[in-house]
């Protein structure tokens, strides 16, 4: 082989001095710059999780309905009727930045091939955005840029996008964050595992040529950002959702037969973190042939192959003598498909190029032997946040304009804007549409339906990360519920800043306690997730933002609960607590104030058990004729989100509520465990029945109609906002400030 | 009894919904149809159904017309038989030369899936013959080019032919501009073929013929498709 690689060509891909001689025992003998870009890769932040494998074994990952939990592709769960749900989250912050309609569409892209690869046909698309104010014209391009190449890759693949989150804050201007999930559907007993076994099989390498697109973009992915971020344009990948479309429905037929041993995605690192995952799961080797690899380009060498990350190809693992159906089946959807290698028992990863060894290395040494780090976490010396009442708040004196500001701010304004941008509806399978609390699809054939959500708080979570942590499953969990549906698996996605900064650590441990806390309560496993740490640009971390995906089942999906408003006349109930008035780290504290302080409100999560109960029950007995759970901008925006359904018809309300203190807390105040529900007169004697039975507190707090919303407080009208207006301010403002 | 066949284009990606549509409503078979096939013998009827044919490559729609699938598609318009468009299909369609127009981006420059309001302009097609014209029907849209062009002269033809049979209108049946949901002309949202057996839209009646999606007023159209392959 050639030449040894140094230790300042290992430093400049980002490895460490001591990394640097860990190869060197582990090869013993130095690396040379081929292997070294591959160990480079593969021990990456985003290839490895090095800093945060160990914390993230806190998890609950097991219940009898899990199938396959974290390590493969994406998890599984059992969803009965012999099916599986396949899903994962993942993240697609740096290149969003770079690059954002690249950035954002390759991030559908990768996610999508992760649930393809298990056997799975994906059926549905989330998505969850941060981004710096609208205010700022460069946010504005990142956004817009980010939802159109959203939409032209999931659109293109006629998967629908049926729900998601989108937030701003001054912390994510530099650093958009853009987490993608995708859930699809399997016969339970058919998911495909990337494990190469039966040394001898053929390797193919299918879809697309590869390029020089992309190189490092794992790399790049694991270090902060700085002004030279414009200068890593070529590390972000150039999606063709076309191709991607081909490459599914191909693999999805293969995988009818059962010719394929194994598949995996080719993502970051390609060649080289597929080939050594797919071989070091099955304690098997591989040998490769790069001049068997299609290529793009003329004059690629080893290193540049190796590492590209061109998108949309996958490495299939074939069942000796059954090559003929690889061929006739990509040849049917007119892609390449060429066998580069095979399966070999001697656990090495073995590389030719032009008839050389290019490369070497025992698979293990890629993935199980990278580094894991117990980084040193401090809590910092602000913590805890002081806690923010309404005497320390100026009172407005004109609540309607109050109503109408929260109703059109970038926090609580209708997400139309995005998500009328996203094909929702194909596939004919959507029952809950976005913009209510959990998207829902039903399987075509049988009752059941799929609910799933995706929620974070990074607000919360930056003031007080493990009751942030907490929040964000208690309110994923809420939404399911909020629309009928039980939960049966999670998936995660971690955007923190650098790791190696001790505050930060502590922030991510912190989160990962809170959520264990709550996914332990409410008896929801993690199933698989990502963490994208260095979320840091000039020295500025985004606040910590962990992102929380919870899929539920409803065993009959025209019993969800409506998500609007559903006749005038009906009854207005708030079920959970009481006290849910903290105003702390509050959307409304935040666009009313221009504060972002405060301690987020304590999670109750044995509440959070009796609600789901409840309202399952509720929408079970077909009690609920519309139910929304509290979070962001408390019952005001509940109420609000309630009003004006998708179909274009709206329907006005009276909330009657009493209030002891100053209205702030009473209106906008996001204490957990929470619903407001809207009930026929004649079914709400049941309803109190079963929520006193569940255990779950309910407030009558008036009833729907009229045109407009009124909010009367302990008898005296204190809010009156005609609907017409609202409509307006509600469902177009988060347009208007994109647009601008 | 009827035979639907649903094409398939690599990129297609309604066709399973078109195929459980048919099925669902008319009651009558009908099969995926691969855009490599060179006949369409022992069909009815033909439906194009919604997607990125080829990718939408040099213009949505203008890569299918090459598919060896179109030779037959044509033969079957020219025999009288059914032809319908569904959206991706109503494009292909307008490119193959069997409907008038052509497509735009939407003026928004954006894609846009929402539910629409159409009204019936004319029973005189496969896709409205079992529907009084006046009728207000609400179904999704889900496309980036949609905005319907046609020059003058065509579309002053087009709208004395009663070639229009799909319009964009308010909650009150009124074709208004805040009704459009991409600028076409004349808040035109499908037309037929001047002979009244090729027909497309762009909004998604296979999207709408179950409570659960929330309408079924894409049933209507499915029905007339089945009418029209048995008058």
């Amino acid at each position: 082989m050639r030449d040894a690689a140094t230790l300042e060509a290992a430093i400049a891909s980002g490895l460490s001095t001591e990394e640097f001689r860990q190869i060197g025992t582990l090869l013993g003998r130095p690396p040379n710059p081929t292997e070294l870009g591959m160990f480079s890769a593969m021990w990456s932040e985003h290839c490895s999780y090095k800093s945060s494998r160990r914390h993230l074994a806190r998890f609950p990952t097991e219940s009898p309905r899990v199938i396959e939990g974290p390590g493969e592709n994406a998890g599984a769960v059992d969803i009965g009727h012999g099916l599986a749900a396949v899903f994962k989250v993942e993240s697609h912050n740096h290149p969003t930045f770079i690059e954002p309609f690249q950035g954002a569409a390759t991030g559908v892209g990768g996610i999508l091939r992760d649930i393809f690869t298990m056997g799975a046909r994906p059926v549905a698309l989330m998505n969850s955005l941060r981004f710096g104010p609208l205010s700022v014209p460069k946010n504005r391009t990142l956004f817009t840029g980010a939802v159109a190449g959203i939409a032209n890759y999931g659109n293109s693949m006629g998967i629908p996008t049926v729900g998601g989150e989108v937030f701003f804050e001054d912390c994510y201007s530099l650093n958009p964050l853009v987490n993608a999930f995708a859930l699809g559907i399997a016969p339970a007993d058919r998911i495909f595992r990337a494990r190469a076994e039966a040394p001898g099989s053929p390797i193919w390498c299918v879809g697309s040529k590869t390029g020089r697109d992309g190189i490092h973009g794992a790399s790049m992915a694991s270090a902060a950002f700085d002004e030279e971020a414009e200068a890593k344009r070529p590390t972000v990948q150039v999606g063709d959702p076309f191709l991607e479309k081909l490459l599914m429905e191909a693999c999805l037929e293969l995988m009818q037969g059962d010719a394929l041993i194994a598949v995996q995605d080719m993502g970051a690192a390609g060649l080289t973190c597929s080939t050594s995952e797919v071989a070091s799961r099955g304690g098997a080797g591989v040998e490769i042939d790069l001049d068997r690899v299609a290529q793009r380009e003329t004059g690629m060498n080893a290193y540049e192959i190796m590492l590209s990350e061109s998108q949309e190809r996958m490495l299939l693992v074939v069942r000796s003598g059954r090559e003929a159906e690889v061929t006739r089946i990509f040849d049917k959807w007119d892609l390449d498909a060429a066998p580069i290698g095979t399966v070999s028992g001697d656990g090495l990863l073995r590389v030719r190029h032009q008839g050389r060894l290019a490369a070497e290395v025992p698979c293990r040494a890629l993935t199980d032997d990278a580094p894991a780090f117990d980084r040193p976490a401090a809590r910092p010396s602000w913590w805890p946040s002081p806690e923010v009442t309404p005497a320390d708040l100026p009172e407005p004196s004109d609540w309607n304009a109050v109503v109408r500001e929260l109703a059109g701010s970038p926090e609580l304004a209708s997400r139309r804007f995005v998500y009328e941008q996203y094909d929702h509806m194909v596939r004919s399978d959507t029952v809950v549409r976005p913009g209510g609390d959990a998207g829902v699809v039903r399987i075509k054939g049988r009752d059941l339906g799929i609910a799933m959500t995706l929620d974070g708080n990074g607000r919360y979570t930056a003031r007080d990360p493990r009751r942030g942590g907490a929040l964000a499953v208690a309110e994923a969990c809420r939404n399911l519920a909020a629309v009928g549906a039980t939960p049966v698996g999670a998936t995660n996605c971690l955007n923190f800043g650098n790791p190696e900064r001790p505050e930060i650590m502590w922030e991510f441990t912190e989160a990962i306690a809170g959520m264990t806390e709550a996914l332990e309560a409410l008896a929801v496993p993690i199933t698989g997730g990502n963490v994208s740490f260095y979320n840091e640009t000039e020295g500025q971390n985004i606040f910590p933002t962990p992102v929380v995906g919870v899929v539920g089942v409803l065993d009959d999906a025209t019993r969800r609960i409506p998500q609007h408003f559903a006749a005038a006349g009906d009854l207005l109930f708030l079920a959970g607590p009481e006290g849910g008035d903290a105003l702390g780290a509050s959307a409304f504290l935040k666009e009313h104030h221009g504060r972002t302080d405060g301690r987020p409100p304590k999670p109750d999560l044995d509440a959070e058990v009796r609600l789901g109960a409840f309202l399952r029950a509720a929408g079970a007995a077909g009690l609920a004729a519309s139910a929304r759970d509290l979070s962001e901008g408390g019952l005001a925006a509940a109420a609000i989100e309630s009003l004006f359904a998708p179909d274009g018809s709206r329907l006005g309300a009276g909330l009657e509520v009493e209030c002891a203190d100053r209205l702030e807390g009473t209106l906008f105040g996001e204490g957990p465990a929470r619903a407001l529900l809207s009930v026929r007169p004649g079914d709400a004697e049941t309803l109190a029945r079963l929520a006193a039975r569940e255990g779950v507190p309910l407030a009558a707090v008036g009833s729907v109609g009229g045109d407009a919303l009124r909010i009367r407080v302990n008898g005296s009208p204190a809010v009156s906002v005609d609907l017409d207006g609202l409509a307006d301010t509600f469902r177009n403002s988060l347009g208007r400030l994109a647009l601008e | 009894m009827a035979r639907f066949a649903v094409l398939v284009f690599p990129g297609t990606n309604c066709e399973g919904d078109v195929l459980h549509a048919i099925e669902a409503v008319t009651g009558q078979p009908a099969a995926l149809v691969w855009h490599k096939e060179g006949s369409l013998d022992g069909f009815d009827a033909a439906v194009v159904p919604g997607g990125f044919a080829h990718g939408d490559y040099l213009r949505a729609g203008g890569l299918a017309r090459f598919s060896p699938v179109m030779e037959p598609l044509i033969r079957m318009a020219e025999s009288g038989r059914a032809v319908a468009g569904i959206c991706n299909g109503f494009q292909i369609l307008q490119e193959a030369g069997l409907l008038p127009g052509a497509m735009l981006r939407n003026v928004s420059l954006s894609y846009v899936c929402r539910d629409v309001r159409l009204r019936v302009e004319a029973n005189s097609s496969p896709l409205t013959c079992g529907l009084a014209p006046g009728t207000t029907l609400r179904m999704p849209v889900g496309h980036a080019e949609g905005n319907f062009r046609a020059d003058d002269d065509i579309l002053e033809a087009l709208e004395a032919d009663e070639q229009v049979i799909f319009r964009y209108c308010d909650d009150g049946g009124e074709a208004s501009d805040e009704a459009n949901p991409n600028g076409s002309r004349n808040n035109i949202a499908g037309v037929r073929n001047a002979r009244g057996n090729v027909a497309a839209l762009m909004p998604h009646p296979d999207r709408a013929y179950e409570e659960a999606l929330g309408g079924v007023d894409g049933r209507r159209l499915f029905e007339s498709l089945h009418r029209f392959t048995e008058s």
